[in-house]
C-alpha cells in the first residue's frame, strides 16, 4: 500500500516533527508563527512509533536560526527538525537547550521583579532538557519542569 | 573594577579582600571627605531604618551629600510610575544609588537601567551583599584571618538570606559549618549542594550547644513566627534556640558571637556582657565597610 502524508509535503522550507500533541500550539507560539505570512501546514495526534501520537508543521519558503529554533527545547526537547529543499531533506538538525533564555519563559518566584514590571525574563540554564533547571537572572531562583510557564510570544 | 553591587556573587575573593582592606583603613580614619562633590541617592521602596541609616551615616563620613526617600507614600510610584522611570531619573541627578525594594531582582534591573552605580541594600528574599561583606569585616576583624575557621550557623537556614550569602562569600576560604537549626528551618538542599561541589566541610544538628566550645564564629539568627505554618512548634521551637552565657563557660577565647539583627529572644540579654558578644561592634562595622563600597564604586581603587 502507498504511504501517504498526512501532512503534505513541502518544496522548500522547515518541518519540526515529533512534537509532542499537547505542545503542538505551544511551538507554534514560541516560533512566533502566529503572525508569519509564510505558508504553514501542521497536524497533530498523528501516529507515532516513537511518541505514541505526535505533532507536526510544515513551513513553506522559511528558515529558521538555530538560536530561535532551540527555543522550542524547552517544551519539545526531541523535536526533529528538516530542511527541506526541492522536497529532499538537505540538513537535519537535533535540539540542544541554549545556555541562556531570553523571554519565553515565566519566572516561578511570585515576587520576581519580571512578574510585577515590564522586564524581559532571561536565565541561564542550569540543567538542560528534559530535565530542565534554569537560574533567573532578577532574583536568582530556579524554575524547574515542573513549574515551567512559557509566556506567549507577542510579536 | 565593579560598577555595581548587587549580588555577593558580583565580588571574587580578591574584590572581597580588597573591599575590607578598605574598610579597615576607613575604621583607622573614618572621617574622610573625598566625595565633597558627590551625591549619593538613597531611595528605599520599603523602609529600613538600620540599613538607610548606616549607609547614610558611610556617605556623609565621605563628605557626599544624600538625597532620597525612606519610604514610598509621598513618591510618584505612588502615581503608578515604574521602576525603570523612576531610577533613569535618579540617576540622572546623583552618583551613585544606594536601593532596597520589596521585589527579588528589582535591584538588578535598575542597575540594568541606571547610569550610576546601584548598591543593593537588599531585594526582597534575594540578596543584600553589604551585610554579608561586613559580616566578614567583622570575622576578618576578631579573627585575623578569614581562612580555616570553624563557623557554627543558627537559626533560620531555610528563609535567612544572611545565612545564604555568607555561606556562598565564606566558601572561598575554606571554613568548616556546623548548621544548627529546627528541621523545619534546615538548610535547603541548593546550599547543601553548592558548599559539597566546593568541598567545604560542613554537619548539621538539631542541637544549639553542639560544637559550641569549638567554634571561633557562632552566627545566629532570628526564627520568625511567620516561618512556622503551626505556631505551636514555634513556641516549642523559640526558646530551645536562645543561647545564653552558661553556654558560653567553655568556649575558645577568639570566639565572637555575631547576629544581623534586630534580635527577638535568640541571644538572652545576659550574654550581652560577655567578651564574646560582637553584635553590636558588627552592626557599627557596617557603616565603614559601607564607606569602603561606596568609595570603591566611585572609583577609589585605593586610600
Amino acid at each position: 500500500m502507498e504511504k501517504q502524508l498526512k501532512v503534505s509535503a513541502i518544496k522548500d522550507g522547515t518541518v519540526v516533527d515529533h512534537i509532542p500533541p499537547d505542545q503542538l500550539f505551544r511551538v507554534i507560539d514560541i516560533l512566533g508563527l502566529i503572525n508569519s505570512m509564510s505558508q504553514i501546514t501542521f497536524g497533530t495526534n498523528l501516529d507515532s512509533k516513537r511518541l505514541g501520537k505526535k505533532g507536526i508543521i510544515k513551513i513553506s519558503n522559511k528558515f529558521f536560526e538555530i538560536d530561535d529554533i532551540n527555543r522550542i527545547a524547552l517544551i519539545a526537547p526531541h523535536a526533529k527538525i528538516n530542511i527541506i529543499h526541492d522536497f529532499e531533506v538537505v540538513e537535519k538538525h537535533v535540539l540542544s537547550t541554549p545556555n541562556r533564555i531570553k523571554g519565553i519563559v515565566k519566572c516561578m518566584n511570585p515576587m520576581c521583579i519580571t512578574n510585577h514590571q515590564e522586564v524581559e525574563t532571561l536565565f541561564t540554564t542550569i540543567v538542560e532538557s528534559p530535565q530542565i533547571k534554569l537560574l533567573c537572572h532578577y532574583c536568582e531562583k530556579v524554575t524547574d519542569k515542573e513549574n515551567l510557564k512559557i509566556i506567549s510570544n507577542r510579536h | 573594577m565593579l560598577k555595581h553591587l548587587i549580588s555577593i556573587h558580583d565580588y571574587s575573593r580578591e574584590d572581597i579582600l580588597k573591599t575590607l582592606e578598605m574598610a579597615a583603613a576607613f575604621e583607622k580614619r573614618p572621617n574622610q571627605p573625598i566625595f565633597s562633590k558627590k551625591v549619593v541617592a538613597s531611595v528605599f521602596f520599603e523602609p529600613s531604618t538600620r540599613t538607610r541609616l548606616s549607609f547614610e551615616t558611610a556617605a556623609n563620613r565621605l563628605g557626599a551629600r544624600v538625597v532620597g526617600f525612606s519610604e514610598t507614600t509621598n513618591t510618584s510610584l505612588t502615581k503608578g510610575e515604574s521602576l525603570k522611570d523612576t531610577i533613569k531619573m535618579v540617576s540622572n541627578y546623583a552618583d551613585l544609588i544606594v536601593m532596597r525594594h520589596p521585589l527579588d531582582g528589582s535591584t538588578r534591573y535598575a542597575s540594568e537601567v541606571s547610569s550610576v552605580p546601584v548598591i543593593n541594600a537588599g531585594d526582597g528574599s534575594n540578596q543584600h551583599p553589604t551585610q554579608t561583606l561586613l559580616d566578614l569585616y567583622s570575622i576578618i576583624k576578631t579573627q585575623g584571618d578569614l581562612n580555616n575557621l570553624k563557623i557554627n550557623v543558627v537559626g533560620d537556614l531555610k528563609y535567612g538570606r544572611t545565612v545564604h550569602s555568607l555561606l556562598q562569600a565564606m566558601s572561598h576560604f575554606k571554613p568548616t559549618f556546623k548548621f544548627i537549626s529546627p528541621e523545619e528551618l534546615r538548610l535547603p538542599q541548593e546550599y547543601r549542594e553548592f558548599l559539597s561541589e566546593r568541598g567545604i566541610r560542613f554537619s548539621e544538628s538539631k542541637l544549639l550547644t553542639d560544637n559550641i566550645n569549638n567554634a571561633d564564629i557562632i552566627y545566629m539568627t532570628r526564627v520568625q513566627k511567620e516561618r512556622f505554618s503551626d505556631p505551636i512548634e514555634y513556641e516549642r521551637i523559640k526558646d530551645v534556640y536562645t543561647l545564653n552565657s552558661s553556654m558560653l563557660k567553655e568556649c575558645k577565647p577568639n570566639m565572637k558571637i555575631l547576629h544581623p539583627l534586630p534580635r527577638v529572644n535568640e541571644i538572652a540579654q545576659d550574654v550581652d556582657s560577655s567578651p564574646h558578644a560582637y553584635y553590636f561592634a558588627q552592626a557599627q562595622n557596617g557603616v565603614f565597610t559601607r564607606m569602603a563600597i561606596i568609595a570603591s564604586l566611585l572609583g577609589r581603587e585605593n586610600l
